[in-house]
């Protein structure tokens, strides 16, 4: 599947990936597929956000690969949804936040002035915490993606489709007029991942998409993206290690970092890699500590 | 974080605490008095009302037939016969066409506010419809009379200019009202679908906001169905039916309802009555008539 460009750029071109060896994933040991192998889906450069002037995100550089789970832990505040945030420009909705570095999407920078924040969310889905279907129909909150975007072809195969890929079509199957509201918050959620399919995005974003919900609720979330994963790209923000450990093939690791002096706090990227490493093996004492549940 | 104190200590503080509370009874008469003290505020406030209403319906029932909702008004207030169908269709028309003004100029205009606005015109619109909200509607009569009516003469339309001017400033904060409350997140979900600013305007904010919006859209109609000052200055009245929207003066209830009422002669006083009922049953009517089709236009539950 090779993603339709937003624009044409010659000056947004990916850096040469010689320049950045130290970045490349660990890989190999714990038999999780060598990532030369596939391009990177999100190649991140010195990432930083404000907010109001305040940094909160400082200068993270990480490759997110495809067709894989990769999970982004850290404790509350670190940064992840504001991180996240910044992979489909969700953050230009929030008034007073600012980004600077590179986000390159297929090597295309979704930060070059010419690209369309719309069309860059068309291609990159998102879940947030909180379940949140439109006030509409089972079938128009699915059927919503696809009808804004002059989807021409079987809306009902394409509504039944999502369903199924959310597994959630059994449950719906006769209540597709009835309102999405009635649906019980693990129910909610696999609607609104259904939604975010219909809309064949490439990338699906989900943050802390199970903090919400009760514990089979998550299992069934969490099944869910072991399917997804076979044909979407999968980031997945979780305070729960336990989570990243099971369902993610790679891990990054935020952690606050405060100045002493004017105690204001920010987010940086501690370390990355395979998840099965981060967890057994971290080579950085703060991640190693946060696993362990030391502090956090 | 602080004192922590010792299991000991904490258990004889919630002792103390369970013993020192008010014996149940007199919290339980508390609760008592307090609750019919407002059932008895509430039943206050409705005697008036109640009574309105009845004495309405009464005066209004004995004076009610198929010959005052089918006829125009007698040219005399002392013949018994004929009714308001003149004032009925005046009032039609004038409602209606300010309705189909002032609502999509007041909802547009209460987006703008919402989701735009930030600068100084946001600030100004806003201040003035706090201004003209509270207007005396005679103002806005006279307004009409000395701007359109002087050129152009008498008619619906200036009635309706009126009556639109009257309902933009309430259509224009309650839909503000309503666009706030819906939740950021369900925004925030269309856009991450790659809805643009606008098609998640319309289809996300606007149909959650739609009952609220209905409620704001019936006060003003409520409002301007009932209006009277200004439309003496701007439609004036007549006595016979009339569709006709510039050039000729046209009636409305209100009008009539005015007219008969001040006159010495039973038979208008009568009509009157019959009038009042007329329009209250109309402004019901249309109330109950938007209420089931804002929630038709909502998804069954
Ligand atoms: N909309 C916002 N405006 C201002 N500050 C924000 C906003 N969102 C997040 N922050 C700040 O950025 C930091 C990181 O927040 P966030 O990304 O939500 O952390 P996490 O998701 O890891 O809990 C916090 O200090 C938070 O206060
Ligand atoms: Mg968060």
């Amino acid at each position: 599947m090779t993603p339709p460009p937003f624009a044409a750029p010659a000056s947004t071109a990916l850096p040469n990936s010689a320049q950045a060896p130290d970045l490349t994933p660990q890989v190999g040991e714990y038999g999780v597929p060598q990532p030369s192998a596939a391009e990177p889906v999100f190649t991140i450069r010195d990432l930083s956000v404000y907010y109001g002037g305040n940094v909160a995100l400082k200068e993270v550089s990480l490759d997110i690969m495809p067709r894989e789970i990769t999970a982004i832990i850290g404790p509350s505040g670190c940064g992840k949804s504001t991180f996240i945030r910044c992979l489909n420009r969700m953050n230009d909705l929030i008034p007073g936040a600012t980004v600077t570095g590179d986000v390159f999407y297929h090597g295309q920078n979704i930060y070059a002035p010419e690209v369309d924040p719309v069309a860059v969310r068309r291609r990159i889905g998102m879940v947030f915490q909180r379940p949140n279907p439109f006030p509409k129909s089972v079938y128009d909150n699915v059927a919503f993606g696809p009808r804004i975007n002059g989807f021409k072809g079987d809306l009902d195969e394409l509504v039944e489709n999502s369903l199924r890929a959310a597994a959630l079509w059994d449950e719906v199957k006769d209540k597709l007029k009835k309102s999405a509201l009635n649906l019980s918050g693990g129910q909610q959620q696999r609607l609104c991942i259904a939604r975010a399919i219909a809309v064949e995005p490439d990338v699906i974003l989900m943050d802390e998409p199970a903090s919400a919900l009760d514990p089979v609720a998550t299992v069934r979330i969490e099944d869910l993206m072991q399917e997804l994963k076979k044909q979407y790209s999968i980031i997945i923000v979780t305070h729960n290690m336990q989570q990243a450990a099971r369902v993610s093939e790679r891990t990054a690791f935020l952690y606050t970092e405060v100045d002493e002096e004017t105690s204001s706090r920010w987010g940086i990227l501690v370390e990355h890699g395979e998840t099965g490493l981060i967890f057994t093996r971290p080579k950085d004492k703060r991640t190693e500590d946060y696993v362990s549940g030391r502090f956090g | 974080m602080g004192r922590s104190p010792s299991p000991g200590e904490s258990a004889g503080a919630k002792v103390s605490d369970i013993n020192s509370a008010r014996p149940a009874g007199r919290r339980l008469w508390t609760n008592r008095l307090a609750s019919a003290a407002m059932l008895g505020a509430v039943l206050l406030a409705m005697i008036p009302v109640g009574l309105i209403l009845s004495y309405i319906f009464a005066k209004g029932m004995a004076a009610m037939s198929w010959e005052f909702l089918s006829e125009p008004t007698p040219f005399s207030f002392r013949r018994a016969e004929g009714g308001f169908l003149n004032g009925l269709i005046g009032t039609g028309i004038m409602v209606g066409l300010a309705t189909l003004v002032s609502v999509p100029l007041g909802i547009l205009a209460a987006i703008y506010l919402q989701e735009y606005g930030r600068g100084l015109l946001a600030n100004l619109i806003r201040f003035f419809s706090d201004v003209m909200t509270g207007v005396p509607s005679v103002f806005v009569g006279l307004f009409v009379y000395t701007a359109f009516v002087l050129p152009f003469g008498f008619g619906a339309v200036m009635g309706a200019a009126a009556l639109a001017i009257i309902m933009l400033p309430i259509v224009v904060r309650t839909t503000e009202e309503m666009l706030k409350l819906v939740p950021l997140e369900l925004q925030h979900g269309s856009f991450a679908l790659g809805a643009s600013k606008f098609q998640t305007i319309i289809r996300v904010v606007l149909p959650s906001a739609l009952p609220g919006i209905t409620t704001g859209v019936l006060l003003a109609v409520a409002r301007a169905a009932g209006e009277t000052a200004p439309l003496i200055l701007t439609a004036l009245g007549s006595l016979t039916i009339t569709t006709k929207l510039i050039g000729e003066p046209i009636s409305a209830l209100p009008l009539l309802i005015f007219d008969g009422a001040r006159n010495p002669f039973a038979a208008g006083q009568e009509r009157a009555w019959a009038g009042a009922l007329e329009l209250l049953a109309l402004v019901l009517i249309f109330t109950l008539l938007a209420r089931i089709v804002a929630s038709r236009s909502k998804i069954s539950s």
